[in-house]
């Protein structure tokens, strides 16, 4: 790991506040779409 | 009509047709997925071990290969809505609004990932976190334009009236777009001018380019599985509600 200088805080910050957000947002997409399928498998529904 | 008479369905036909399109684009998320995956680690790579620090904004321009991709979604994402909601309006393409739907969360996080980027970067580069100037005001009217539309879409039941009032919307919204792109020529402002996309082509060295596009890219295919996937999930979500009024109406699944 490289040296990130004097303003090493705001670079972690920036990236830490990225891939947060992007974890986030794929966890919410994946768990909306499990979330469906199966309320979709509970009312009988085989298309997938 | 027998079989044989029947014509065949147009690739546009098959992208309107909400069943064919989960089918067709299925198999496309797990290698999105796994190339975004892969050029993400790469790009961190580049970003942390194979670039130089700038000769005058030092490491801190190692924020740009996480700033600049989030902020060129947040104006690509709204593009591709305001193409979806022409598609909604005009060609009443059964997708064009699912598409639509799908992009706006996605276009928030981005805009507002964009605007934390920016704010971390000039702190040490402008000695400030914010200012009111053309580019970051109109970048967090675009944050505001996105979460208007995500409000707008669940304030109503009838999807398909939501739908064209929100291709109204974002239509009239999509000229903060080129105010956005614009506005680092049009008024004096903190922000440095375009340095990537320019018309004669970039300003800074391949050492700084190469691991900027390595994001750029990872960050729209990033994109792009995250729509397929929201699109996929809106309609079943569609499929559910038509399903469970059936169930509640006494119909048979």
């Amino acid at each position: 790991m490289i040296g990130l200088g004097e303003h090493a805080e705001f670079i972690i910050a920036a990236y830490a506040g990225v891939f947060i957000g992007l974890g986030l947002l794929i966890g919410w997409s994946v768990y909306d779409s499990r979330r469906v399928r199966a309320r979709l498998e509970a009312l009988g529904d085989k298309r997938g | 009509m027998t079989t044989q008479d029947t014509p065949k369905m147009s690739w546009w036909n098959r992208l309107a047709h909400p069943g064919q399109f989960l089918s067709w684009t299925r198999p496309l998320i797990g290698p999105l997925a796994g190339v975004t995956t892969v050029l993400m680690l790469v790009g961190l790579w580049f970003a942390f071990f194979n670039s130089p620090a700038d000769y005058q904004m030092g490491d801190t321009v190692r924020i740009m290969y996480v700033h600049v991709p989030t902020a060129w979604l947040s104006q690509f994402v709204y593009a591709a809505m305001a193409v979806s909601a022409l598609g909604t309006l005009v060609w009443r393409h059964p997708l064009a609004d699912v598409s639509m739907k799908a992009a706006a969360p996605l276009g928030a996080a981005f805009t507002a990932m964009a605007l934390f980027t920016g704010s971390m970067w000039g702190r040490p580069t402008w000695g400030t976190f914010w200012e009111w100037d053309g580019r970051m005001t109109s970048t967090l009217i675009l944050l505001f334009i996105y979460l208007g539309i995500v409000a707008l879409w669940r304030a109503f039941d009838d999807q398909l009236r939501a739908a064209r009032v929100v291709a109204v919307f974002t239509l009239v919204g999509a000229v903060n777009v080129p105010i956005i792109k614009f506005s680092v020529d049009w008024w004096s402002t903190l922000h440095q001018p375009a340095s990537v996309f320019r018309a004669d082509g970039p300003t800074m060295p391949g050492s700084l380019l190469t691991p900027l596009f390595v994001m750029f890219f990872a960050f729209t295919l990033l994109f792009a599985t995250l729509q397929l996937l929201a699109m996929h999930t809106e309609i079943r979500r569609r499929r559910l509600v038509t399903l469970e009024r059936r169930t509640a109406r006494g119909d048979t699944v």
